[in-house]
């Protein structure tokens, strides 16, 4: 049918005809986006010779020569792994990591104990799920659990007393101070992050001073001297003998640092809403913390999703900085286990698998915000 | 024929909304100058003039989206002061509807309308969901009640806006131009719906340039230029015999464009 001319077809009779073939399939997709000129072809081709070069080696030292097992004498319980169990092989020694796999896990707390830091991880990832899955359709209760009773608890099963074996907050370490880093970081961040944010944009003078002072000192000092000044100063600030832990100086510090770069992301999002959406809920009636509470924040937060994530995952780095002032997180446990003299010169190893579980938390939480996002879109781009 | 229908219409002798002697500025610029105004129960007013006359700005005043800074402002009896629960009495009692319509994106049309009802009047949600699917079924979009603001076209969005306002049963409704968003074949469907609201004897305040509309329900037509109320009278005789000379240039635009 495309056999006759469209110039010679009555107006309103033209029918619609498939695009070209070569705007179309694999070919076109090539030649649009491999070979559209003489420079892409060029940078086509540098960027396989560059994927030769490094992917290969990297999977054979990462998988194909790694040594995966532990020899014979070990697994006879004869004796313990070494580093000179590796030596058959080119590749990585991953025997390493899996020697060392609970301390990186658990840090120093006592081997008869775990139990209590599983019961504390699984009832985060628990309510996690359930705060996040669509399948919970009453969120109140896992609200109530996750903000009030969760922390209490979790705290006590870590800490201990009260009928359970005290575990001093120094023999915490590894993977799950990290995570207990992170999530009370963030846990705590946003809502007082919402708090400050709206301080900055409140009418009210000392309140808008007080917070745009703190917001401005959080976020004009680095994480690191914030971590010194929890560590060395605020003891100073107490009275005599009163003293605060030292995990619980870092968790605070952390926290208030998270909240300033929040309160910038959220009123990031709370300037990008128009001033209709204020004006609509005012003038049906609604009050100040019904309008932020209903019309303002759901948007606002919305808007600020992906500055939202990408403050939890920069925060879920940055708790690696708690190791200047002693703490044994993830990736200090680590380069400590491979600094061991059974395991001299698996650094590499250390800090590849460091860097993947990393990717994989990091990776995980930007793919649900992406997928948040999605979900959020109302079909509303302008107002 | 307009005259009669307009006749039909009952105005009574409360004073709904009273304004005397307002006055605000904007930094150096003078907006309001002097307005002197009442609005009867029932009564229905355009108020029309040229872009930055001020009119907006007055009937913003009068649910306190804009502060006036001198003379006094009533709307039942309520004055409004810097007292906070003054001005949110008089905010459940007045119903506005804007241009741009800001109706809430992220909520369902529904729950925009069951919203203020619940939280501001605290009525039963059941309660409050009938009485919007009542006012959606007045405004002729009941099927649209679980669709999204986003969804729908400027000039549904517009009549759910109305809807929303009437679902907190206002005593008076304010119409901040609000077909001047619309495209050419939204409008009618807009003014019906205020004709008709019109017709069911609600107060209203409407700033707009449709003189059609104000020929057919207003009974009184508010003509302001340069922050002042220059000249207001019933339709008929507003547009067969406008006596000051700004009037008649402003008519002369707006008519025979």
């Amino acid at each position: 049918m495309s056999d006759i001319p469209m110039s010679t077809m009555e107006p309103g009779t033209r029918p619609s005809l498939p695009p070209p073939v070569t705007e179309t399939g694999v070919i076109g997709w090539m030649r649009h986006n491999l070979f559209a000129s003489w420079f892409d072809t060029l940078l086509t081709v540098v960027a396989v010779i560059l994927i030769y070069l490094i992917v290969p080696p990297f999977v054979n030292w990462v998988i194909l020569d790694a040594t995966w097992a532990y020899p014979p004498e070990v697994v006879s319980g004869e004796r313990t792994a070494q580093f000179s169990d590796c030596a058959a092989n080119s590749g990585a020694c991953w025997i390493f990591v899996r020697a060392r796999l609970p301390q990186f896990f658990y840090g120093f707390y006592p081997e008869v104990e775990r139990w209590r830091v599983d019961i504390v991880l699984i009832m985060l990832a628990v309510s996690i799920f359930g705060l996040l899955s669509n399948r919970v359709k009453n969120k109140k209760p896992v609200v109530w659990f996750f903000f009030v009773v969760y922390p209490i608890l979790a705290f006590w099963l870590l800490l201990g007393g009260w009928g359970l074996e005290p575990v001093p907050t120094r023999l915490w370490g590894g993977f799950m101070l990290t995570v207990i880093i992170s999530s009370v970081g963030i846990v705590f961040s946003l809502p007082l992050g919402i708090l400050l944010a709206l301080g900055r944009r409140s009418k009210l003078p000392i309140l808008h001073a007080l917070c745009v002072f703190f917001i401005e000192f959080a976020r004009g000092v680095p994480l690191l001297s914030i971590l010194f000044m929890a560590n060395v100063l605020l003891p100073l600030f107490l009275p005599l003998g009163m003293s605060i832990d030292i995990l619980m100086r870092v968790l605070i510090g952390v926290t208030l640092f998270a909240a300033a770069y929040m309160a910038e992301v959220i009123r990031g999002g709370l300037q990008a809403l128009p001033k209709g959406q204020y004006e609509g809920a005012m003038a049906l009636g609604l009050g100040y913390w019904q309008l932020t509470r209903f019309i303002i924040m759901p948007q606002a937060l919305r808007i600020a999703i992906p500055g939202i994530v990408n403050n939890f995952i920069s925060l879920a780095q940055d708790t690696t900085l708690v190791a200047i002032v002693g703490l044994y997180d993830f990736l200090n446990i680590v380069r400590a286990g491979s600094r061991d003299s059974k395991w001299i010169g698996t650094e590499m190893e250390g800090y590849v698998f460091c860097a993947l579980i990393y990717l994989i938390c990091c990776f995980a939480m930007s793919r649900y915000s992406m997928y948040l996002e999605r979900k959020l879109h109302t079909g509303h781009k302008k107002r | 024929m307009a005259a009669q229908a307009a006749a039909k219409m009952e105005v009574g002798t409360d004073v709904m909304i009273d304004l005397s002697g307002v006055n605000k500025w904007y930094g150096q610029f003078h907006v309001l100058k002097d307005i002197n105004l009442s609005v009867y129960k029932g009564e229905r007013i355009v108020v029309c003039g040229p872009s930055g006359s001020g009119k907006s700005t007055m009937i913003r005043c009068i649910n306190r989206l804009e502060e006036h800074q001198r003379g006094k402002i009533a709307v039942e009896g309520v004055e409004l002061t810097h007292d906070l629960k003054n001005i949110e009495q008089v905010r459940r009692e007045v119903g506005m509807v804007f241009q741009h319509f800001n109706l809430f994106p992220h909520l369902t049309v529904l729950e925009n309308l069951t919203l203020a009802p619940i939280w501001v009047r605290k009525m039963p949600k059941k309660e409050a969901e009938q009485v919007a699917m009542h006012y959606l079924e007045r405004v002729r979009i009941p099927e649209q009640a679980a669709k999204y603001p986003g969804q729908l076209s400027g000039g549904q969005q517009q009549r759910v806006a109305i809807a929303r306002s009437l679902c907190m049963n206002p005593k008076v409704m304010l119409f901040d131009e609000p077909t001047s968003a619309l495209d050419p074949e939204m409008i009618k469907e807009v003014l019906e719906v205020m004709i008709e609201l019109a017709r069911s004897g609600m107060t209203m305040l409407c700033v707009t340039h449709e003189m059609g509309f104000a020929r057919t329900v207003a009974n009184r037509v508010i003509f302001m230029d340069r922050g002042e109320i220059i000249e207001q009278n019933t339709p008929e005789e507003f547009f067969l015999h406008p006596k000051s000379d700004r009037t008649k240039l402003f008519l002369s635009q707006i008519l025979h464009h």
